[in-house]
């Protein structure tokens, strides 16, 4: 009984993956009746290939990799460096700092799309991995979420660093980070999930195959190919098969991403 | 020391949000001839026409339709399915990592998806009322059904990870609590009231904060599905912001609608925030 529930759900949100999956592997009359359309046997495989030569989503993909890696890169070490600030030293206008990293999270980045994008034609970066990146190179979550990973680090082991000769820099890498190393993790992860599935930043700075991100790609291969649907679900298939397998490699800390902030104590 | 290790966030943060923030609503005091790249200082009143303009007021009014269809149906599923997979069966793990796998899928892969179902010539609905010689229904084409697909898209992608904080949030409820209401003789649907709901709701208006936020900031569905249309029928305000800039080339204008973006979404963060102070349950 409650196996049959679990099952019904578990269908019901899995019937639009199915559902592209089953429509990638087939062509022509079959794929358009149905029930034969949902079993596609013998599969079509050869599409698969199609995708990489005519849907260049070898390319589409090595960019957004480029690209999602940088940004994870750039926000876990700008976010240790400032979570470090907030959680371990006193300093002049603190409290005015953190307001303003605060102040970041109240602004949506679809609100200075407009903006951002003469800065970026000023600095002649369009179509570029520079442009991709540098707006994301930090972030206020990330900080928040790494600072409160420090502060629970117990004093006694500054004190102890401090006392064996270990200045900041070394207590950083050497303590604070190996002991927040699942704080930093999960915001690797989400970091990385986010970077991935962007869309409107890269469709508005990207015009040509060389930079388009996969999301950006999928796009264009569903304008190019209207006529040949099993192409564009097969795409469909091959540009999220990256981000299911992180999924299943890293939930744990993509839950404890997502969640963080959630739920109090 | 420290501003060394606050500059490099500091120098993001600068030139690509407080300085953009701040040029958005100045570019919004300027106004943009119709042919031509001439700029004009109008001061405040491209701002009181945007306020006034009839297709902004639609764009909001469409955002707000979108915002309802969205959130309490997503945050429903979400509880749904995190209450049906906090329980302790074998292989329940399986179902956990089924119910949160539409976290993996990108707005253009959850769009692109739902073309396979709902798609006029291929989708998988179409081919089924067509099996009963019924007329396919062009749910992407008819003002009536645009945003109502929009919707079930955005619901379906947002699933994964809406079950996901709102299980976490049940893991936080003790487990004693049932047993003792089960030896009280509470039935599973007063248990689901009285222990359940009340315990998960600071979970649920997060999720109602976000949700509503992220409803606010739609645009990826939009751009791959409908442009827009049919007739302006799902024409949110952030793909009208991005229309005014970059095919209307209209600058002043689609910052002047950014501005008051920005404003709705300060406002129901303010507001939402309140409410969590005052209604919520604490255990």
């Amino acid at each position: 009984m409650q196996y049959t529930a679990l099952t019904v759900a578990a269908i019901v949100v899995l019937l639009p993956i199915y559902v592209t999956v089953a429509f990638s592997l087939q062509t022509g009359a079959s794929a358009l009746d149905f029930p034969s359309s949902l079993f596609p046997f013998p599969p079509e495989l050869s599409v698969f290939r199609r995708v990489f030569s005519v849907g260049n989503l070898g390319r589409y993909m090595l960019n957004s990799a480029i690209v999602a890696v940088a940004i994870t890169v750039a926000q876990v070490l700008t976010s240790i460096l400032a979570g470090y600030a907030f959680a371990f030293l006193r300093f002049p206008a603190r409290n005015v700092v953190f307001v303003g990293f605060l102040a970041t999270l109240m602004v949506p980045s679809e609100v200075t799309i407009v903006a951002n994008y003469d800065t970026i034609v000023g600095f002649d970066w369009l179509d570029s991995y520079q442009g991709l990146v540098a707006p994301f190179m930090a972030t206020a979550f990330g900080t928040f979420l790494v600072r409160q990973a420090f502060l629970a680090v117990p004093q006694d082991l500054r004190d102890a660093s401090r006392l064996d000769g270990y200045g900041h820099w070394g207590f950083m890498w050497g303590v604070a980070v190996p002991l927040a190393r699942p704080a930093i993790a999960a915001l690797g992860v989400f970091s990385f999930l986010l970077a991935w599935n962007q869309y409107l930043w890269p469709l508005l700075i990207t015009n040509t195959d060389d930079r388009r991100t996969v999301q950006i790609g999928l796009k264009t291969l569903a304008s190019n190919n209207v006529n040949e649907f099993n192409l564009v679900f097969a795409g469909t298939v091959v540009a999220s098969i990256p981000i299911f397998i992180l999924l299943l490699v890293f939930q744990k800390q993509l839950v404890r991403g997502l969640t963080s902030g959630a739920v109090k104590g | 020391m420290a501003l060394m290790l606050l500059l490099p966030s500091l120098v993001v943060f600068g030139l690509f949000v407080y300085y953009p923030f701040g040029r958005t609503i100045w570019l919004g005091l300027f106004r943009t001839s119709p042919f031509g790249n001439r700029t004009t200082y109008v001061g405040f009143e491209q701002y009181a026409d945007v306020l006034a303009s009839s297709d902004f007021h639609h764009s909001l009014w469409v955002t707000l339709v979108f915002t309802v269809m969205t959130v309490p149906v997503g945050l429903a599923l979400g509880l749904g399915l995190a209450v049906l997979a906090h329980q302790r069966l074998s292989g329940v793990g399986i179902y956990r990592t089924i119910f949160s796998s539409t976290v993996a899928t990108s707005v253009a892969v959850a769009s692109l998806m739902f073309i396979a179902l709902l798609s006029p010539s291929v989708g998988l609905i179409n081919q089924i009322i067509k099996g009963f010689d019924g007329d396919p229904i062009y749910f992407l084409q008819r003002p009536g059904w645009a945003l109502i697909a929009v919707a079930a898209v955005t619901v379906w992608q947002n699933l994964g990870v809406t079950f996901i904080v709102i299980s976490a949030g049940l893991q936080s409820v003790p487990d004693d609590l049932y047993e003792s209401a089960r030896l009280d003789g509470a039935s599973a649907w007063m248990r689901f009231v009285d222990i359940t709901l009340p315990l998960v709701s600071p979970t649920l208006l997060f999720g109602f904060v976000v949700l509503t936020i992220t409803s606010f900031q739609t645009f990826g569905q939009i751009d791959l599905l409908t442009g827009g249309g049919p007739l302006d029928a799902t024409n949110l305000i952030v793909f009208s912001i991005y229309t005014e800039a970059f095919r209307n080339f209209n600058p002043g204008v689609a910052a002047a609608q950014a501005v008051v973006l920005f404003l709705i979404v300060l406002a129901l963060t303010v507001v939402q925030l309140k409410l969590v102070e005052r209604r919520v349950f604490y255990g």
